[in-house]
């Protein structure tokens, strides 16, 4: 345990001296949500959106994006550098089993998502009066499905990208259809219906319909459920079955 | 006491036979070394012994285990050619992460005063020089205080200075009682270093000695060089046995020959009263074995 805590202490540090991923990661979602909460007619109720408010939506789309930043963008890359350079055969040296570190970079993927999120609540409650999820239980869930089935994916790029770069770019091409389908630019509630049928199915679009659903009071929705379940066990899988340590 | 043994181990990489044939045993407390050329297998045996690769055949043990027993990464350092750290980690975070590993590790702060990094531990390995790397490299594979260190290609891409006294470092570890295990592809080293030598060429074992008695088996001939105090006829050193020719360059006098040439040659000069000025001996160096033995397995 020791060990493990150690592990995910120096990979905290070594993610917080990248200061670009670093801040994009902590920061950026909240500052979308102070953009978008800075325009007046964002923080009115619309019809269109069933009465809820833009920046209400936003939220949801915040913290999406941080999960899409840490497991599609950061993940891979951070993974498919150590194999590429040795850093996990090196341990396999010594009496720390490489699984240890994956667990401490997950541990610390995890950290820095939760913390971006508490962000992003924070800053949408006290200055924009969003409602901290109703349904809290529910949020979590949402969140730890969401997390789960975006990170498979990123694992999965890591296990199969030949280097640390190719994971970067692998991360940033998918990125961008994963953020439009999880309403980054249209949000889900005004898309046209066919790309609202296809976001269903994509796992930032429904993680984000599962974030909405609890922010709104309700548990998440079993479609968008068991496309985050889908996703976390056949990227998940692959991702065991293609992973080389060298 | 055996610390490794290995016998007839083969690794292919699919049509690639990396190695065909490698057996050796190594002692508890030795340095021995794995000498060859590029591409000769040395390092896929070595990571066969470290139980990072499975042979295809035949049998290592390590301190009596198989090389995957997990309880060997307590007592086997271990430093490969080819794996970095992290850019962004710092010398001190990276030893005493490692250190963290082992239930009873060394002194991180004397093993960099000896590796001459006691005044890099802020500085961030992307920072550090070729040498400074590589050194702590050789820092985590000793940081678990092991009974067998694996060293591959110690010292490459370090100045002659870090390269001696890396030397240094090792010969006092193995006086702790560190068996050590090398692979390098530099003579003066192994030369300098090894108490024993397997020779690895095509992926199999073409000599196994010390390495004077790879030198001595070649049975070459030695080339004395010497200025004589007053002038000699050559008759009289060509009536040794020993002596195969005399050369003359200006005043210097060159001889060729076999067996105790050197004993030979100085008592006649002796006997006659003649002194051997800017006296020069050219042996067969470890170079020389080397060469040969390699070039012999070439030809099959």
């Amino acid at each position: 345990m020791r060990v493990f805590a150690k592990l995910t202490l120096t990979e905290l540090r070594l993610f917080l001296r990248e200061p670009v991923s670093a801040f994009f990661v902590l920061f950026f979602p909240t500052l979308l949500v102070i953009i978008l909460g800075s325009i007046p007619s964002f923080r009115e109720p619309s019809a269109d959106l069933g009465g809820a408010r833009v920046i209400d939506l936003y939220v949801g789309i915040a913290v999406a994006l941080t999960l899409a930043m840490v497991a599609i963008q950061i993940a891979p890359a951070v993974l498919a550098t150590y194999r590429e350079r040795g850093v996990l055969r090196r341990l396999a040296t010594t009496p720390v089993s490489p699984l240890k570190m994956l667990g401490a970079q997950l541990a610390m993927h995890g950290i820095t998502a939760v913390v971006s999120t508490a962000l992003v609540l924070a800053v949408g409650r006290l200055a924009f009066g969003v409602r901290l999820a109703e349904q809290f239980g529910g949020f979590v869930l949402a969140f730890v499905l969401t997390a789960a089935g975006v990170l498979a994916i990123g694992l999965f790029v890591g296990a199969v990208v030949p280097s640390g770069k190719a994971g970067s770019s692998v991360g940033t091409i998918l990125f961008f259809p994963l953020m439009f389908f999880a309403g980054l630019w249209t949000p889900r509630e005004v898309m046209p219906e066919v790309l609202r049928k296809i976001a269903d199915f994509t796992p930032l679009g429904a993680g984000e319909r599962a974030l909405n659903d609890a922010m709104t009071g309700s548990w998440p929705n079993l479609l968008s459920a068991t496309v985050l379940v889908g996703y976390l066990v056949v990227f998940g899988l692959a991702a065991v079955r293609l992973f080389r340590w060298s | 006491m055996t610390v490794i043994e290995v016998r007839d181990l083969r690794k292919a990489y699919g049509e690639t036979v990396a190695v065909r044939d490698v057996s050796f045993t190594v002692e508890a407390g030795e340095i021995f070394g794995i000498l060859g050329p590029n591409g000769a297998g040395k390092t896929t045996t070595v990571e066969c012994i470290a139980g990072l690769r499975r042979p295809d055949q035949g049998t290592i043990h390590v301190l009596g285990r198989e090389p995957h027993d997990s309880t060997l990464r307590y007592e086997v350092g271990v430093q490969l050619q080819e794996s970095q750290l992290p850019d962004k980690i710092s010398v001190r975070e990276a030893l005493d992460l490692y250190a963290s590993f082992y239930p009873d590790p060394a002194d991180w702060r004397a093993l960099t005063r000896e590796l001459g990094l006691a005044d890099k531990l802020n500085t961030r390995y992307v920072k550090l020089s070729g040498g400074q790397k590589q050194r702590l490299s050789i820092a985590l594979a000793l940081i678990g205080s092991p009974k067998i260190a694996i060293l591959d290609e110690l010292t490459t891409g370090l100045d002659p200075q870090a390269r001696r006294d890396t030397w240094d470092l090792i010969e006092s570890i193995r006086d702790s009682g560190v068996t050590i295990l090398l692979v390098t592809h530099f003579m003066e080293e192994a030369e300098r270093l090894c108490d024993r030598l397997a020779v690895i060429d095509h992926g199999e074992v073409v000599a196994l000695d010390t390495p004077s008695g790879l030198i001595s088996g070649l049975d070459t001939e030695q080339r004395l060089r010497f200025r004589p105090s007053r002038p000699l006829d050559d008759a009289l050193l060509t009536a040794l046995p020993e002596v195969r020719s005399v050369k003359r360059h200006g005043e210097q006098i060159e001889v060729i020959g076999t067996g105790n040439l050197l004993h030979a040659v100085t008592s006649t000069l002796a006997v006659n009263q003649i002194i051997a000025a800017e006296l020069r001996i050219e042996q067969a160096s470890l170079d020389d074995a080397f060469v040969r033995l390699t070039s012999r397995s070439g030809k099959e």
